[in-house]
């Protein structure tokens, strides 16, 4: 035990200020647009999950003839060969979701890291890696996800793979952007003074600090990422061209727009909705971190 | 509207230039004063000093001035009347012809107040177009009759620089010249040396005074550092949680406050001559909207008693041209004013050997040398204070030290153990007996952890203790520093930079260090708080008997903490001795340069006989 130093100043005293606020996450909920983008998605999650439960047809059952319109065995109608749009649709949403998540996650991780380290490196190897990203960033996101499926096949990872690595150099940028600024804080010159490892200055000091902006573009990559991965079910590159699938459905069922619109506007308005709400909680995210920063600089 | 030509020959002042009557301004919706009932006058030709610590809403007079508030914020009542009008009831657009002509400004930072991508001469015009509706020919015989008015060179070249071509005492001249520019009545000065070292403040100072008396300017100066407002200004108002506690000539202020605020501030300043304690004042100032309902700075003071709480005391006349806050402003004149507290007993540097010694430590940044070969030595219980310009080099040599510079060559010992030369190459035991303390306490603590995990970290990286153990070392150490265990449990963004910067020394003390380097730990903080903060290190230095390498460019600071004391100059070594002996009988030039340059209440009588000071009689001639 070491004795108090005498000072007479105790600045405990003075007023308690209220207990930390809450994340950003909790905060941007008091928009109204974190609050809609959150249920569109929450729907459209919960549609593409409990969808193939609750479908009154099997996905590939015929039930009536093609383009029929809506009734009461079909409620919107059948599609091009006759099945049932409406449990299509309930189970043509799981899997864009899942490969979109799970591409955008890759990527994010990715490029996360990649990001922070050419950050925090100051040096040749910042270069290299964000030259490297810019080489694939050179090309449209479609483009190569289109090249990588014709070449090695329609296969669910190489879509994944395909869309996290063009999601990664996008990410890497900002998260380098963000990091930038921080790592030249004194309080990774003091974790560096300790000797803390790299990769705990990196993900103890550094991640937590960027996370806002990191949080702001995950979703608008996830936004995409939905995008892409139903453009490529609609140009005919879905690994399972027989299962449900909202962009096979719009490619399916486009020609008949006129007769029977619901066949393709039922999934096109689902892939709106759904990328709409994710549009939603990215911008309520980047409005909150905003303000934060605002009511910081009026301190 | 054009702004009346003034006269610019040298005249006594006469009346008042600008009037403000019960000013206060508001947080917009919900009307919670920031800084309330505010009258004062400023004649023409006088320097009216506002000082303050951070909060006290100094700034905001400053800008109400030229009709302004910051965002959020609005001027509820009151009246301002300058050059003819009332500000407050003119419209944002005469208001914006009315600034940079009537009034003016001189912010800060001049770095972010002019135009990166303009060069400073389209920059001058620009203010001079501004306000006569055009191009004129006479322009650029202006712009290099208010370039020699500021001392710089009113050449082409110069001219075509950019502001980051510029030193920062050039880009606060050309700041000066944009303000004095359309010869304003009134110009409001923000704090415009603060950045600067101490040799560039008094020559910006020095013009300031002569700018002001050439064009009988009223100039109100904004500013924390009560040596400077002392021997600028003619009279000063003193401010404390929004409000106008003191206001008289500086002579009789700093001979006697009548205020016990004042008295506090005073006894906070560290002094040349010292070798004595400072006094910080206990407690912080009330927030807007959490102030007391009778005086503010009861719940501070000394003197208080129950009277003082239950309402506002007016400010009232204690002598002519005197009027104090204070209810019981008699007593406190009757007191005599101490203006440092007891004298240090500071342990002579022990003869035992080095517990840090550096040998021919050559750094550089690229290929750039920065410092020269510096030898020193540092006893264990020793302070050391290093001096210096900004640039001299202080800083790097600390970073050399704590291994966070890498590119330096010679030997660094520590305890007789020659050290590598980044930290990452050390051994733990080494890094954990060479602790820094960081300059901004704002940046050196992580913004997502709480103040328990960031003094725990050093505990968890060296393997010293762990779980509770590690928590009852954190509320141990936190109370060393004079907060409570409850702090524990506090983010970064919810303390005060004085209560920052005391996390930060307990993270340092928490592994029992050898030596400790404290990187200008005060030069972000009030002049209370640092007289609270230097009071804590010392005694922890001495109680613990580190160790300490204190580094600052404020030389009256050094008095108070140091035995010997570094003086450092363009990477190089000029003087090292006794601090006693160094600043009270400098043998280099450059030190005795430095000491006169420092402003200091001693001296200020001296300048304030404007142009009998040295600093001032070096000016004229650049003014002519």
């Amino acid at each position: 035990m070491i004795p108090a130093a005498g000072i007479s100043a105790s600045p405990a005293d003075a007023q308690v200020r209220p207990v930390r606020a809450s994340s950003l996450m909790r905060r941007s909920l008091r928009l109204w647009r974190t609050r809609i983008g959150l249920i569109l998605v929450g729907a459209l999650v919960l549609l593409a999950i409990i969808g193939p439960f609750v479908a009154p047809h099997g996905q590939s059952a015929f039930i009536g003839p093609p383009f029929s319109n809506p009734s009461g065995k079909a409620p919107l109608g059948t599609d091009h060969i006759g099945q049932d749009v409406l449990s299509r649709l309930l189970n043509g949403g799981g899997s864009i979701l899942l490969t979109a998540i799970i591409a955008t996650a890759a990527g994010l991780i990715a490029g996360t890291v990649i990001g922070m380290a050419a950050a925090y490196a100051r040096n040749a190897l910042d270069d290299v890696l964000m030259r490297g990203m810019d080489v694939i960033m050179a090309f449209p996101q479609v483009m190569l996800a289109l090249v990588a499926v014709a070449v090695v096949g329609p296969h669910n990872w190489v879509i994944v793979l395909a869309i996290a690595l063009t999601t990664a150099p996008r990410i890497a940028r900002v998260a380098r952007g963000a990091a930038l600024p921080v790592v030249e804080r004194d309080f990774i010159a003091c974790s560096e003074a300790m000797g803390v490892p790299r990769w705990r200055i990196l993900f103890v000091d550094l991640f937590p600090n960027i996370l806002g902006p990191l949080m702001v573009e995950a979703s608008l990559r996830l936004t995409y990422s939905i995008g892409v991965i139903a453009a490529l079910a609609f140009l005919g590159l879905a690994p399972n061209p027989g299962a449900a699938n909202w962009g096979t459905m719009i490619q399916e069922n486009r020609i008949a727009l006129a007769v029977q619109p619901w066949g393709a506007a039922a999934p096109i308005i689902a892939i709106a909705l759904l990328t709409m709400g994710t549009g939603l909680i990215g911008d309520g995210i980047a409005r909150t971190a905003a303000g934060i920063d605002r009511a910081r600089g009026a301190e | 509207m054009t702004v009346p030509e003034l006269d610019v020959q040298p005249s006594e002042p006469s009346g008042a230039a600008v009037t403000v009557q019960d000013l206060t301004v508001a947080v917009s919706p919900s009307g919670t004063p920031v800084v309330s009932d505010i009258s004062f006058e400023i004649a023409r030709g006088e320097i009216l000093g506002v000082v303050g610590e951070s909060g006290s809403g100094k700034t905001t007079v400053g800008l109400a001035l030229l009709g302004h508030a910051r965002r959020g914020l609005r001027i509820a009542s009151g009246s301002i009347h300058l050059a003819g009008h009332d500000l407050l009831a003119l419209s944002e657009d005469q208001l914006r012809r009315l600034r940079g002509g009537a009034v003016s400004y001189v912010p800060q930072d001049p770095a972010s107040s002019l135009n990166p991508a303009l060069r400073v001469g389209l920059q001058l015009r620009e203010v001079l177009e501004a306000h006569s509706g055009g191009r004129d020919a006479g322009h650029a015989e202006r712009v290099a009759e208010m370039m020699r008015e500021v001392a710089l060179p009113d050449d082409r070249a110069f001219l075509r620089r950019y502001p980051h071509e510029l030193s920062g005492g050039q880009q606060q001249r050309i700041g000066l010249a944009m303000a004095f520019a359309n010869r304003p009545r009134v110009i409001v000065l923000d704090e415009p040396t603060t950045g600067l070292d101490v040799t560039t403040q008094a020559h910006v100072l020095s013009t300031i005074r002569e700018l002001a008396r050439l064009h009988n300017v009223a100039a109100l100066y904004v500013s924390h550092d009560l040596a400077v407002v002392a021997g600028l200004a003619r009279r000063v108002a003193v401010m404390y949680a929004g409000q106008v506690v003191e206001i008289g000539t500086a002579d009789e202020l700093f001979a006697a406050a009548g205020h016990p605020y004042t008295r506090r501030l005073i006894g906070a300043i560290p002094r040349l001559t010292g070798g004595r304690s400072l006094l910080g004042i206990p407690g912080r100032a009330a927030s807007p909207g959490s102030r007391p309902p009778g005086c503010s700075f009861a719940p501070r003071c000394a003197l208080r008693i129950d009277e003082c709480e239950e309402a506002v005391p007016p400010l009232r006349a204690v002598a002519a041209d005197h009027l104090v806050r204070c209810i019981r402003a008699e007593l406190v004149l009757g007191q005599e004013q101490s203006r440092v507290g007891d004298p240090i007993e500071m342990p002579a540097a022990g003869a035992d050997a080095a517990a840090l010694s550096l040998e021919d430590v050559v750094a550089s940044y690229g290929r750039q040398e920065v410092v020269h070969s510096v030898s020193l030595g540092l006893t264990a219980h020793e302070c050391l204070a290093l001096v210096g310009e900004s640039g001299s080099g202080k800083t790097t040599i600390a970073r050399a030290i704590a291994g966070l510079h890498h590119n330096w060559t010679g030997t660094i010992m520590l305890g007789g153990v020659p050290l590598e030369t980044s930290a990452r190459h050390r051994s733990a035991d080494v890094r954990r007996r060479i602790q820094y303390i960081f300059q901004n306490p704002y940046g050196s603590l992580n913004p997502r952890r709480t103040v328990g995990q960031i003094i725990e970290q050093p505990l968890h990286v060296f393997g010293l203790t762990d779980g509770r153990e590690a928590g009852q070392r954190v509320a141990e150490m936190l109370e060393r520093v004079s907060l409570t265990a409850a702090y524990a449990a506090r983010y970064p963004d919810q303390l005060s930079g004085g209560e920052r910067q005391r996390v930060a020394i307990a993270r340092a003390l928490v592994c029992d260090p050898a030596v400790l380097i404290c990187d200008e730990v005060t030069s972000a903080l009030d002049v209370s708080v640092q007289a609270a903060i230097v009071e804590l290190l010392g005694n922890l230095q001495r109680d613990l008997g580190l160790s300490m390498l204190f580094i600052t460019h404020n030389l009256p600071l050094v008095r108070s903490i140091a035995q010997r004391v570094a003086v450092l100059h363009n990477g190089e070594l000029t003087e090292i001795g006794e601090a006693a002996q160094v600043l009270e009988t400098p043998g280099q030039p450059y030190t005795r340069q430095l000491i006169a340059d420092t402003p200091s209440l001693e001296t200020a009588k001296a300048d304030l006989g404007l142009g009998d000071s040295p600093a001032g009689a070096a000016r004229p001639g650049e003014l002519a």
